[in-house]
């Protein structure tokens, strides 16, 4: 329904015929692949507290694509390059500098002003703001569907290729860093590849929404299970199911996708622990921190 | 510039204390053994080889972990990171590597809760945790930051008979940083010290004095020696 109305076709389109529409294929397939990314990502931001970064990065983002608009250029590498450089500079700040919630809280704010100003100096494009704040996973292009593909690919062959060092200077700073493990230079290669996934990101799910794919996935499985692994195999399942499920009830539905992708991520963080400790222990909140209760 | 003028031996197969009082520099003189800091002058040697980050022969068992960053992992997993967290790849399941991990957790006896996640165990756990990690890469000389610190009595006095047992039975040369130097006093046979600015190192017999223990820490010190030992009490 949603779908059907945003297309306007002609034709009624309904159900699986529209699932396999042009812009469906490519929003599931780029849904997929950043869901994938999303639960990798997600866990790291966790391990390395990064929650409130993901949502300055997003919110630098955003400057970047109104201005990418102001000049006439196209939003989403506006929005990519923006975030880079917030990652970047989150990184050039460093350790001490990037938990102090007041200095990103003001980065976020100005930020989003910063957007506003040249968003209402352009030539507003019709729904760039709503799609940027609140995300618009269907109006993904082929050729944005190719790049995060090229993104999403580098992004998970760099994880994988320094998977042990990340997790050790992750949980263990102070000894991967006695051992040799170059930390600093993770640390901004994880800021990097984070902030390239939520500028792709913020296309599914927008800069206001962000923590539903990046964060809330994480913050479930690793209170389900203690593996690594484990933990990026469920926070990416997690993330999939809501981002399929968004584009589905979509096809029935009158709502954004946005708000059903948000919904089941909700839903899964409160319920998927419940369902767990009927089965065995689950971590509590306490003993993942602030991970799970922030 | 924290001290000047260091010049001192630690024999292999020691079992030292490194006491001073806050500020004097015992975390500098840490981080100059692990390489991560240079002297400003002179040189620091480590096991015959100059002191440089990433020395295996080096384990390192840091102050209190940031739960925030590792309480959400599994004990064998932080332990088995001790090895391969140096290593490109993913992986700390391998059959090789299970036995290694369950080598040092048998050697620190932490078998039976070293399934659960580093947050969920007790603070002497971790400590225990920390050792089996340090342990891991076979090292010749076991650097331990205040490693008593927030424990009681008895969990105190257990980890200096883990590392006693550790310094004794592998040869493993033990630098014990700590701010109360009684649960040690059984133990150890020298202690390096940081006084008037400088590091020192010396016998228990010369360096455990009340006078020089007064001028240490800069309120009254009392040793009194007893049968077994000695003890140190703040006098008024």
């Amino acid at each position: 329904m949603f779908i059907a109305t945003l297309v306007n076709s002609t034709q009624t389109q309904t159900g699986l015929s529209l699932l396999t529409s042009p812009f469906m294929i490519n929003a599931l397939i780029a849904g997929t692949l950043i869901a994938i990314a999303s639960g990798a990502i997600g866990y790291f931001v966790l391990l390395r507290d990064l929650p409130f970064a993901t949502h300055a990065v997003a919110h630098i983002g955003f400057p970047g694509a109104t201005l990418a608009v102001l000049v006439g250029a196209t939003p989403v590498v506006g929005l990519v390059a923006a975030c880079a450089a917030g990652g970047i500079a989150i990184g050039a700040m460093g350790h001490r500098a990037r938990n102090r919630e007041v200095v990103t809280g003001t980065v976020l704010a100005f930020a989003t002003g910063l957007g506003l100003l040249f968003n209402s100096l352009g030539s507003a494009q019709s729904g760039l703001l709503t799609n940027l704040l609140f995300g618009n996973i269907l109006a993904i292009t082929t050729a944005q569907v190719v790049a995060f593909t090229a993104i999403v690919l580098v992004v998970l062959v760099v994880l994988a290729a320094t998977g042990r060092k990340l997790l050790f200077a992750s949980v263990d700073p102070d000894v991967a860093a006695a051992r040799g493990v170059n930390t600093r230079a993770l640390s901004a290669m994880f800021l990097l590849a984070m902030s390239l996934i939520i500028a792709i990101s913020v296309t599914v799910v927008g800069v206001l929404l962000i923590f539903a794919l990046l964060v809330t996935p994480a913050a479930t499985a690793i209170r389900l299970t203690a593996r690594p692994t484990l933990v990026i195999a469920i926070a990416s399942g997690i993330a999939l199911v809501s981002v399929w499920g968004g584009l589905i009830v979509a096809t029935y539905q009158p709502w954004p996708p946005s708000f059903v992708i948000t919904t089941i991520a909700c839903v899964a963080w409160i319920a998927l622990p419940q369902l767990m400790k009927l089965r065995g222990p689950v971590a509590a909140p306490d003993v993942v921190t602030h991970i799970a209760s922030s | 510039m924290i001290w000047s003028g260091a010049t001192f031996d630690v024999p292999t197969g020691s079992f030292a204390a490194v006491i001073g009082p806050n500020g004097a520099g015992k975390s500098t003189l840490i981080n100059l053994l692990l390489g991560g800091l240079k002297p400003a002058s002179g040189t620091v040697e480590v096991l015959g080889s100059p002191a440089e980050t990433g020395n295996p022969r080096i384990g390192l068992v840091p102050q209190n972990r940031s739960l925030d960053h590792a309480g959400s992992i599994l004990c064998r997993d932080l332990v088995a990171l001790g090895l391969v967290g140096t290593r490109w790849g993913i992986g700390l399941r391998g059959p090789d590597l299970a036995a290694e991990v369950d080598d040092v957790l048998t050697a620190v006896d932490a078998q039976d809760y070293a399934h659960l996640r580093f947050g969920e165990v007790s603070g002497g756990q971790q400590k225990r945790i920390s050792i089996a990690q340090a342990l891991i890469t076979k090292p010749d000389m076991l650097l331990l930051d205040e490693p008593l610190a927030g424990l009681d009595l008895s969990g105190q006095v257990d980890i200096v008979e883990l590392v006693h047992h550790i310094n004794h039975d592998r040869g493993v040369t033990v630098l014990f940083v700590t701010h109360d130097l009684n649960p040690l006093l059984a133990h150890i046979d020298s202690l390096v010290y940081l006084i008037d600015g400088t590091p020192r190192f010396g016998n228990v017999d010369d360096v455990v004095d009340s006078g020089l223990l007064t001028r240490l820490y800069g309120t009254p010190v009392q040793v009194t020696r007893t049968a077994d030992g000695c003890v140190f009490t703040r006098t008024e």
